[in-house]
């Protein structure tokens, strides 16, 4: 492009420098996602990844059912619609029929940590080469804001009017801890869309587990605490300070466990589960 | 024509192996054959049986309800079994465990073989069905014991088993075999 | 009488070709033999979940993939298993998941995916007796399953039935053309019997022809990007989605439907019946006829499509149909649909995973043909569902006509 700058004698010809675009995979389409929702940030975030690394091409993708069903639209590559929690199967599939292929799961915490709970630890058991992303917001948004096993305990839900119980409801799970202690994980690390921050560190950890997949390092796994400013009752402003607050107070940010990029370190020879590292601290 | 028999007896003395050489052999002889065990916790409880079709086209029932022969290697086997066998049936028993016990009845042929005793003299004295099979194949003649004779080299080969030990094996299955063939041609001369 | 390579399920192969097939035969167990085929169809992929009577078919599966370097994966469950097969099959992969009853109820939700999304799959059932965890028995009771209401929605999937290993092994080949063809998940349902039970077969095989998809999800590259998905949330759109299956599911019923017709020419009386039931039946009519009843075998092959045209016409020209069932009386209803009353149509089952004799069939048999004759019907063992009923028009001729519609 050519500045022409008014009231100089010759035109300028410095080429502006572009240093914020929209990545190409992701569709310019709006999304149905609420106001203030976190899912877009991750999609972009995802997207930027993608791109960096060069993947479009090469990715098969899988839908979940809950808010993020419609990826496919938002995203530009091939994809396929798991039934509800079986994405890390449905990718497990894909995965060894196509060794080639990038291999995507984007799940949320009812579709990971509630109905699919088994396989998603089975798939990580199986050091399944399989990026995960796992967009944590404490609720079962797309039916109407029901109470989730990643719910905090007091917190209402249309499903929990009195506030979570743990007495008659349980505890919330922290599901990316646990299958941290799998030695088929190459990596799990927990992030949020909080802050501006916070989304450069989440990136960064969503860019790791990528690469640790092109490195045949085996299963990898982003938790990405995310809001629902309709589902959680408040303003998006809100939610972000509700976010930074009690839900982060409830699941650590950090990487929980890293073994390594390459083949070698799969399967982990430690079997250890190593202290939760904060990079923030 | 189809003809059908039931091994029965107890797990480990060779019975869906043995119904298994006669399957085979009767496909050698270019027959139609069916082979069903008896399946499921049935086959945890101890007892073991399964029954072979032999026919000259598509066999039809794998269900019946009259055997043409029937062979008993323990006292269980021969409660349920003998009333099942058709009249003018033959019943192999195995003396050996079931001493003088007889079916009480008085329309099928009885064949008590002392069955660990000929084994023995095949060179392994657990070969018992194999010796069974032998007498079937004497009295009946559904299949060519050529063809038994083939099954049997051909099943012992498919054992992982070191070389000298499968020939061994083979060995034992073939004089298990004749001494029930002998037996049961001795007796049907009688 | 009709040979078996009438019948419509012979692909063609010359008299010599098949008298080479015979010379070729060995002895393979049921469960053992499918996955073979399924080898020698050219499956790509396996995921299974070990249960009785089936688990030889996993544990082969196992072995032989390994050894092929083809994929093979035990799933953490029979959800895990079949969703594995809906990523691989959304690839473009040919694949293959068997189970038996229960497990197969748990398939049920990938299965309406699979088939609301247009992804090809073969899935094997091994039917045991139920309902519940029921036993490892051998079973026709999953019919309704099969051919009605597996999963949720308005869809339809081809059911084959085979009535002998070396059928189930031609029937598998023909289950990935059809899957492939159709874009559908295709079921192949045999008892436990037939899983657990050796025949002599035929290993030379016919590999189905690979075709490329212009579907399959392989990475977006050179290409807009491609989505699998069966999901619509404006009605007129999932309308027209669910219009596009009815369409192919006529198509199916119109170029698919199997059947064996059996000792039917001079018939007056016939037994419907698909399976080991189906073998059951052939001895007891072979009985029947030696005491002078006129009674054939008519075996549907493609339990959906169902072949009710042939089975109508039939009927026409029948004084009685006797339906055998490993079951508390399924396949009886579509028996009914077909023959609309033309003639009575009574039936004889058992359950649990008992399998009815030739001599108790012959007796259900004696009852119906005395009860045209106007006579007392002596008792029969078994279930019962009987319910005659008289047409008050009379049953009369029409011709008959074999084969695959």
């Amino acid at each position: 492009m050519t500045l022409h700058t008014p009231g100089s004698a010759t035109p300028a010809t410095a080429a502006a420098r572009l240093i914020y675009h929209k990545p190409d995979v992701l569709l310019d389409r709006s999304t149905h996602y609420c106001p203030g929702c976190g899912h877009g940030i991750v999609h972009r975030l995802l997207a930027e990844v993608l791109t960096e690394l060069d993947l479009p091409a090469h990715t098969i993708a899988v839908a979940p059912v809950g808010c993020a069903v419609f990826a496919y639209d938002y995203l530009n590559v091939d994809f396929v619609e798991a039934p509800h929690g079986r994405a890390p199967a449905v990718a497990t599939g894909i995965r060894r029929v196509r060794p080639e292929a990038f291999v995507l799961t984007y799940q949320g915490d009812g579709d990971l940590a509630a109905i699919g709970t088994a396989e998603i630890v089975h798939a990580a058991a199986r050091g399944e080469r399989i990026t995960a992303i796992f967009v944590n917001n404490g609720i079962y948004g797309m039916t109407g804001g029901q109470m989730a096993p990643t719910t905090l305990l007091g917190q209402r839900t249309t499903s929990s009017p009195n506030g979570r119980d743990a007495a008659l409801m349980g505890y919330p799970i922290r599901i990316t801890e646990m299958l941290a202690q799998l030695p088929g994980v190459a990596y799990a690390a927990r992030g949020t869309v909080a802050d501006v921050p916070a989304i450069g560190r989440l990136k960064a950890m969503i860019k790791r587990a990528c690469q640790i997949q092109l490195n045949s390092g085996g299963f990898a796994i982003v938790e990405a605490l995310s809001n629902c400013p309709v589902g959680w009752g408040m303003t998006p402003l809100q939610s972000l300070e509700h976010l930074k607050g009690p839900v982060v107070d409830a699941y650590p940010l950090g990487v929980i466990v890293d073994r390594g990029l390459g083949a070698d370190t799969h399967p982990a020879a430690g079997t250890a589960c190593p202290a939760p590292s904060h990079p923030e601290a | 024509m189809e003809h059908s028999v039931v091994f029965s007896g107890f797990g480990g003395q060779g019975l869906l192996f043995t119904g298994q050489a006669l399957a085979r052999a009767a496909i050698k002889d270019g027959l139609e054959v069916f082979w069903i065990p008896s399946y499921g916790p049935e086959m945890r409880g101890g007892t073991a049986s399964c029954t072979v079709i032999v026919g000259d086209s598509p066999i039809g029932s794998p269900v019946v309800d009259r055997f043409d022969a029937a062979v008993v290697m323990n006292l269980p086997s021969l409660r349920k079994f003998a009333p099942r066998v058709a009249g003018d049936g033959l019943l192999v028993m195995n003396a050996s465990l079931l001493g003088d016990e007889t079916s009480g009845r008085s329309d099928v042929r009885e064949l008590h073989l002392a069955c660990t005793a000929l084994a023995a003299q095949g060179g392994d004295d657990k070969l018992v069905s194999v010796v069974a099979l032998g007498a079937l194949v004497a009295r009946l003649g559904w299949v060519t014991p050529e063809s038994v004779r083939a099954a049997l080299r051909e099943m012992a080969g498919h054992k992982r088993l070191a070389n000298e030990d499968r020939w061994r094996v083979v060995e034992a299955d073939l004089g298990a075999f004749a001494a029930g063939l002998d037996a049961g041609a001795i007796d049907a001369a009688t | 009488m009709k040979t078996e390579r009438e019948i419509g399920v012979g692909d063609g192969r010359t008299e010599a070709e098949l008298e080479a097939g015979r010379r070729s035969r060995v002895l393979m167990k049921g469960n053992e033999a499918i996955a073979e085929a399924a080898i020698q169809a050219g499956c790509d992929a396996y995921f299974g979940y070990p249960i009785t009577p089936q688990a030889e078919l996993l544990e082969w599966m196992a072995r032989r993939m390994l050894e092929l370097g083809r994929v093979f994966v035990q799933a953490e469950s029979e959800l895990g298993a079949i969703n594995m097969a809906l990523g691989a099959a959304a690839t473009g992969a040919r694949v293959m998941v068997s189970s038996s009853s229960p497990g197969i109820s748990l398939m049920a939700e990938a299965m309406s995916y699979m088939a609301g999304s247009g992804t090809p799959m073969v899935l094997v059932n091994i039917m045991r007796a139920g309902p519940g965890l029921g036993g490892i028995g051998p079973s026709q009771s999953d019919y309704f399953q099969a051919t009605k209401g597996h999963g949720h929605g308005d869809y339809r999937v081809p059911v084959l039935a085979p009535a002998s290993i070396g059928e189930a092994m031609e029937l598998l080949a023909s289950s990935f053309e059809m899957a492939e063809r159709y874009r559908t998940p295709v079921m192949l349902v045999a008892d436990g019997i037939l899983g657990q039970a050796m025949e002599p077969v035929d290993l030379r095989f016919r590999t189905p022809e690979r075709h490329a998809f212009d579907w399959a999800l392989t990475g977006a590259a050179g290409r807009p990007a491609r989505i699998i998905k069966s999901i619509d949330l404006d009605p007129e759109v999932l309308e027209k989605r669910n219009l596009d299956l009815q369409h192919k599911y006529r198509e199916i019923a119109r170029h698919e439907v199997r059947w064996e017709a059996w000792q039917l020419d001079d018939a007056e009386f016939a037994i419907v019946a698909y399976g080991t039931a189906a073998r059951v039946a052939r001895t007891a009519i072979t009985r029947a006829r030696e005491r002078g009843i006129k009674v054939g075998l008519f075996r549907p092959i493609t339990l959906w499509p169902f072949p009710e045209r042939e089975l109508a016409r039939l009927s026409r020209r029948l004084g009685g149909i006797l339906t055998v069932e490993l079951s508390s009386g399924q396949m009886v209803e579509d028996v009914r649909l077909a023959v609309e009353g033309r003639c009575p149509v009574a039936f004889h089952g058992r359950m649990g995973g008992l399998v009815p004799t030739p001599d108790e069939v012959l007796g259900a048999l004696k009852a119906l043909s005395g009860h045209h004759a106007h006579t007392p019907p002596p008792r029969v063992r078994g279930y019962e569902a009987t319910e005659l009923f008289e047409p008050d028009y009379p049953a009369h001729s029409g011709a008959r006509r074999g084969g695959r519609r």
